[in-house]
């Protein structure tokens, strides 16, 4: 088969020359939009770290410890209650919402009839895509005075756990707490935790469903042997992606919380504060020193959602080492 | 352990669809029955609706009767998952559950049923991975993936898995489709040994097969595009292949039609 023409040959290379050439240009771009990635991570981790010097210099008092918010004046502040108050919020968010998430999820794939499942699809996706300042002021003017019940009820019953203790009349104020916060974070991150658990769980072969029914699994044994296994690490995924959303939450906690710089474990009394909520609150009035403090703290947010993160890639990665170990 | 399954003007829907239309046949215990015919003649349709997978599909339902040992496992008190418990099913596609390992994978029905201890399950692992001739091949990597054994390994493991439970009836809708000769020997060889303590009804497109493996074929067809497959007629493999009733079915076997 060596008798090719000449002209067929010829043809057949400038063919390859511009499609390598397509190639490269596209390879280039890609390449790009990758490096454009850390370009913008390094960007902000350098800005965060350069603007926060002068406050740290400046610090008069430990700036871990303090539980003080007044760098232009007396120079004593502290992100101590902010990182409680942002933590605690996030975390007390997701205990609320991941549980209902993933039955929305479950409910929109497993159980609903399909054009209900549907229509739950779009209107959590739309949930999803709710401003947060709407959120925020939901939350202020409709939601806030609606809890007092419900903080009321929990401070009764449930007061002998520190969460809900608290001196009685302090819950029973319309109160601006670390719940009310928790509770608004809660319902923000809902509609992603679901949306993403739920295209998850939509991903899980058909088939391997039909195995479990086929030996005799009920509908729920079904979902544990054959849908949770392998829709885990998205589900953690999707359950970091809000925890990460919680943590950095701005307006719609700015209008719900406290504003106080107390550590405490009474999330139903009036009070508590985030790094994001103060940067809201407080960056209007600044002056330099101020500012920087601010920055400093938007620093401290920067390192836990990274810490977050990476804690989050961690369980996954660890969940695949023990299936590819197993499979060596 | 072997039972007796027999349909009763058997018609399967999806929706308004009929699929299968009217079938009576009778599967007889310790036996390997094979359903032949071409594409589209509700022949798999027809194998999931005796252990009640058929109406797993949204939409899906039948008419008639399906009786093992002269009870109908559709009457209204009948729990479908106890029905799949007892009638298991292998599938085309090899589907061991990709998160566990082989040994969870085969105890997996096992589990389901509540058995916990461990001495139980090790041995209903061993005596299943034994019966579908994988034993040897897996016994030094129990505890690695089942995903990472290949096509023939993974259909065999699923047939441990599915006889883990000890059902009385084994379908199988085209076990051998997605694999390589010596796989399907292998498997041919595992339904010859099955057959001594199930009822065996396999679904293929291998005319060969069904000669090889079967007792008594079922052959279906269609009377038409977009019509329901029906039965034309069941007999002993010799039969069907040597000297079949309907003309029908000696075109198929011949190759004339289908």
């Amino acid at each position: 088969m060596t008798a090719v023409s000449p002209g067929v040959d010829a043809a057949l290379l400038r063919d390859v020359r511009s499609s390598r050439r397509g190639d490269r240009v596209f390879s280039g771009i890609t390449l790009a939009s990758g490096a454009l990635v850390f370009a913008l991570l390094a960007a902000i981790a350098v800005f965060l770290v350069v603007k926060a010097l002068p406050a740290l210099e400046h610090d008069k008092s430990s700036f871990w410890t303090t539980r003080i918010w007044d760098p232009d004046g007396t120079g004593k502040y502290g992100v101590a209650a902010l990182v409680y108050g942002t933590v605690l919020s996030a975390v007390l968010a997701l205990v609320m919402a991941v549980p209902v998430a993933l039955g929305v999820a479950l409910y929109t794939v497993e159980y609903a009839p399909r054009r209900i499942g549907t229509i739950l699809g779009y209107l959590t996706d739309l949930l999803a895509a709710v401003p947060s300042v709407v959120y925020g002021l939901w939350g202020l003017f409709f939601l806030l005075p609606h809890l007092v019940g419900l903080q009321e009820f929990l401070n009764r019953w449930l007061g002998w756990i520190p969460l809900f203790g608290g001196a009685n009349g302090d819950v029973n104020t319309f109160s601006k707490s670390v719940f009310a916060a928790s509770v608004i974070l809660a319902i923000m991150i809902l509609p992603i935790v679901a949306a993403i658990s739920r295209e998850v769980i939509r991903q899980v072969d058909p088939a391997q469903k039909e195995a479990a029914l086929a030996l005799g699994a009920t509908r729920w044994e079904m979902l544990r042997t054959a849908v949770f296994p392998p829709s885990r690490p998205g589900i953690v995924s999707a359950v970091m992606l809000g925890l990460g959303r919680a943590l950095g939450e701005t307006i719609a906690v700015a209008l719900v919380i406290g504003n106080t710089f107390a550590i405490s474990a009474h999330v139903l009394t009036p009070g508590g504060n985030t790094i994001a909520a103060n940067i809201a609150n407080r960056f209007g009035e600044a002056g330099n020193i101020g500012v920087s403090a601010l920055i400093a703290s938007g620093l401290v947010l920067f390192v836990i959602t990274l810490l977050v993160n990476l804690i989050a890639r961690f369980v996954i990665y660890r969940s695949g080492v023990q299936e590819r170990s197993a499979a060596v | 352990m072997a039972k007796r399954i027999e349909t009763v003007g058997l018609s399967c829907f999806y929706g308004k669809t009929k699929a299968v239309d009217d079938v009576s046949i009778a599967i007889e215990p310790k036996s390997v029955t094979a359903f032949i015919g071409p594409s589209g003649c509700g022949k798999s349709t027809f194998l999931r609706a005796l252990n009640r997978m058929h109406e797993v599909i949204p939409g899906a339902r039948i008419e008639g009767q399906v009786l093992l040992d002269d009870e109908d496992i559709y009457a209204p008190e009948i729990d479908a998952a106890a029905v799949r418990r007892t009638i298991g099913m292998v599938f085309q596609r090899p589907n061991p559950f990709p998160t566990m390992s082989i040994y969870d994978n085969v105890a997996a029905g096992l589990r389901l049923n509540g058995v916990r201890r461990r001495s139980d399950l090790d041995s209903a692992v061993e005596r299943s991975l034994r019966g579908a001739n994988l034993w040897e091949e897996v016994r030094s990597r129990l505890n690695k993936p089942g995903a990472g054994l290949s096509g023939g390994q993974q259909q065999r493991l699923c047939i441990a898995r599915a006889i883990a439970v000890e059902p009385q009836v084994l379908l199988m809708d085209e076990p051998c489709s997605s694999l390589d000769p010596i796989s399907t020997l292998a498997i041919e060889d595992l339904i010859f040994e099955l057959k001594d303590r199930y009822t065996i009804v396999i679904v293929t497109h291998n005319m060969q097969q069904a000669a090889r493996v079967s007792d008594i074929t079922a052959f279906f067809t269609l009377r038409g595009p977009g019509e329901p497959g029906y039965l034309v007629e069941s007999d002993t493999t010799q039969k069907i292949f040597t000297n079949p009733s309907e003309k029908r079915t000696e075109d198929y076997i011949t190759g004339r039609f289908g």
